[in-house]
């Protein structure tokens, strides 16, 4: 009954899940299990490379939720993201123990290396998990609880809240640069040896965070389907299209928007929390405005509002960004903007609205309506006349 | 756990008198009606409200009254202040001067928009506004009295009461067929019984209602018109129209607006031939 109604309506939401449990089993089959030497071995760098896929995915998902579903455009999403990312990176950093350079059992190296006689209290409780895993959650679901209360309290909408986030997520960066902090500074924290015991350089590590990080995807992607299914969901789309109304009919627009402000910076952090291990290294550049912004751009070019589309969308882009920056490296930022601009103009519903005119029924299909025209003119006139693409 | 089951009613019996006490307390928990003190006979009180946008008063030392369970309609030139007014009294807009009274006890100043909402006073807007993306049953749902807090929201489920409330609606506005289209696709006429069903889904002690036959068939304002009169009496209803026919089909008393202030009030013949009111409308 209830997975019933959570998956209801479009293949979408099959597909997704089914793509993340084929991955959970193919994945360590073919990187453990099969030899280095035959065609099917994934490589343990390709896994982690997926890994970090999946969590962009994550964090796509929990920006959708804002701004595909509240129409909240946050700028600055990348800032929680990198806050969970830090915790975790904190507790990795107390794992390291008397391994670092410096081999002080207490102190990181870096503050070893600024003279630090001892640990800021900040840094206390974070060689426990369980600790770590609650900062991740609760750092950035705090920041977005406080931000989102004054923001939204003063009725701060549209174009003047994504200049706050964008701030937001700047002043963290410059912050987070400081050595003072204590957070590594320009460095950020790095040489991660192990996470609960288990060496994150061996492939099992590898590969088991690469599975938990596609649990916590599938995970999210459920969570966020009852969230938007229900009825808080039908209001946090109410005022999205009708703030006024909303308020009319007796919902308190400000607490569902920090509500679900709140809940999506929570996911984001999560996202950040899994990204570190696998890449190994948090930074403040993880705060740069451009992430933030080009996480917008994922979720735009997937389709907003469907949450898949948003995985979709990360995938798609960072796919992209990982073959062109090896490839034609000059090329990549031109690609990033021309795909914004093909989006905006011509698939306001993203690559998932494509889709799903393509693969629905009724109207006419892509090929059918490109005739002679010339392929980017029949794009745009063809996403004019789709059903529900009122927007263009 | 406790042994037997003598022991068990022992501890009951502990805790009888905090279950008491707290029933006690929910009960004590005031209900919208007696918040609403509407014993005088009177359910608005707006009294010198004055509101100036840059200089320009839209409503100046405006005095009103509406009784408990009336029908009034409101008429006035463009730029009267009948929509100001009827922000002031749903919280959308602060007056400079003057109070705002909703029975004796509750001052509609001080309270939020969702609060006087919920406290029973539902507005239609002049621009048929309804959730374009949601269906119709949706749009009704969402309007529908209830727990309108975040937490409480995310859990809700209709149940079979609820449910029947709705199809009974959906019969008052006539939109059973499209019950699951969405309401960005009904016409214009369709939209405003739409947002008529919403006001009636919040079950408001006062309905202010801004144009409702705007954009309607002759056909479908006789139906509003005939809905209107019915619900006055259990309810009290404030009605803004230009459309005179319909005002004199529905209206026992009306005030005219001119320039944020009352020119006339009373029955509407009275109204209609009092030189005054000739005097703005036909020097327009």
């Amino acid at each position: 009954m209830l997975s019933g109604r959570l998956l209801k309506q479009d293949w979408g939401p099959p597909v997704l899940l089914g793509i993340l449990g084929v991955l959970c089993v193919v994945v360590p089959v073919a990187n453990l299990l099969v030899p280095e030497d035959s065609v099917f071995h994934v490589s343990t760098y390709t896994v982690t490379l997926l890994g970090k896929y999946l969590c962009y995915a994550l964090l796509a998902m929990a920006l959708d939720l804002v701004w595909g579903y509240c129409g909240i455009l946050s700028l600055g999403h990348g800032a929680f993201f990198a806050l969970g990312g830090y915790a975790m990176g904190m507790y990795l950093m107390r794992q390291i123990g008397t391994r670092g350079v410096y081999g002080d059992p207490e102190l990181p190296d870096f503050m070893v290396f600024l003279n630090w006689e001892e640990l800021p209290w900040y840094w206390f409780g974070f060689d426990a998990f369980w600790f770590a895993m609650l900062m991740v959650v609760l750092v950035p679901g705090l920041l977005a609880l406080v931000f989102g209360w004054l923001a939204f309290r003063s009725r701060v909408t549209g174009v003047y809240l994504s200049i706050m986030t964008q701030a937001l997520t700047y002043a963290l960066m410059l912050a987070f640069f400081r050595n003072e902090m204590g957070f590594g500074g320009n460095n950020g924290l790095t040489d991660f040896k192990d996470i609960l015991g288990a060496s994150l350089q061996s492939d099992v590590t590898r590969v088991v965070l690469f599975v938990v990080s596609a649990i916590a995807l599938a995970s999210t992607y459920l969570f966020c389907r009852f969230i938007v299914t229900s009825k808080l969901g039908r209001v946090v789309t109410a005022v999205r299209d009708a703030d006024d109304r909303t308020r009319f009919i007796g919902y308190r627009v400000e607490n569902y928007k920090v509500w679900i402000f709140t809940v999506s910076a929570v996911l984001a952090g999560i996202a950040g929390a899994l990204y570190v291990p696998q890449v190994g290294i948090i930074n403040p550049s993880e705060f740069h405005p451009l992430n933030s912004i080009e996480l917008v751009v994922w979720v735009a070019l997937g389709g907003r509002g469907t949450l898949y589309g948003a995985a979709v969308g990360a995938v798609i882009v960072n796919f992209a960004k990982t073959w062109l920056t090896s490839e034609y490296p000059e090329v990549w930022l031109f690609a990033l903007g021309g795909l914004f601009i093909l989006v905006t103009v011509a698939l306001p519903k993203g690559v998932v609205g494509l889709l799903r005119n393509v693969l629905g029924s009724g109207g006419q299909t892509f090929s059918e309506f490109v005739g002679g025209r010339t392929v980017p003119e029949a794009l745009i006139q063809w996403a004019k006349t789709r059903p529900g693409n009122k927007e263009t | 756990m406790f042994g037997g089951s003598g022991e068990k009613d022992k501890l009951a019996n502990v805790f009888q008198p905090f279950v008491n006490q707290s029933a006690n307390f929910l009960a004590r928990k005031p209900s919208r009606d007696e918040l609403v003190n509407t014993d005088s006979g009177y359910i608005l009180y707006l009294e010198d409200i004055t509101v100036s946008f840059d200089g320009f008063k839209a409503l100046d030392e405006l005095t009103l009254y509406i009784e408990t369970g009336e029908l009034r309609c409101i008429i006035g030139p463009n730029g009267a202040g009948k929509t100001t007014m009827m922000d002031v009294i749903t919280g959308k807009t602060r007056p400079d001067f003057g109070t705002a009274f909703y029975g004796q006890r509750l001052d509609l100043l001080r309270l939020t928009e969702p609060e006087i909402a919920s406290l029973g006073i539902g507005r239609k807007f002049q621009k048929p506004t309804v959730f374009d993306n949601h269906t119709v049953h949706d749009n009704l749902e969402l309007a529908m009295e209830a727990d309108k807090r975040v937490w409480a929201t995310l859990t809700r489920k209709l149940n079979a009461e609820e449910r029947d409330r709705i199809a009974e609606v959906l019969d008052i506005i006539g939109l059973k067929e499209e019950v699951s289209a969405l309401a960005g696709s009904l016409s214009h006429g369709q939209k405003q019984w739409l947002e008529i069903g919403m006001l009636l889904m919040q079950n408001p002690l006062v309905l202010l209602v801004d144009e409702p036959v705007a954009g309607m068939t002759k056909q479908e304002s006789e139906s509003t018109a005939e809905l209107l009169t019915t619900l006055a009496g259990d309810h009290s209803v404030v009605v803004v129209e230009h459309d005179m026919e319909f005002v004199r089909s529905i209206a026992r008393r009306v005030t005219v607006l001119h320039e944020g202030r009352v020119l006339a009030e009373g029955p509407f013949d009275e109204v209609q031939h009092d030189a005054k009111v000739i005097e703005v409308y036909l020097g327009e």
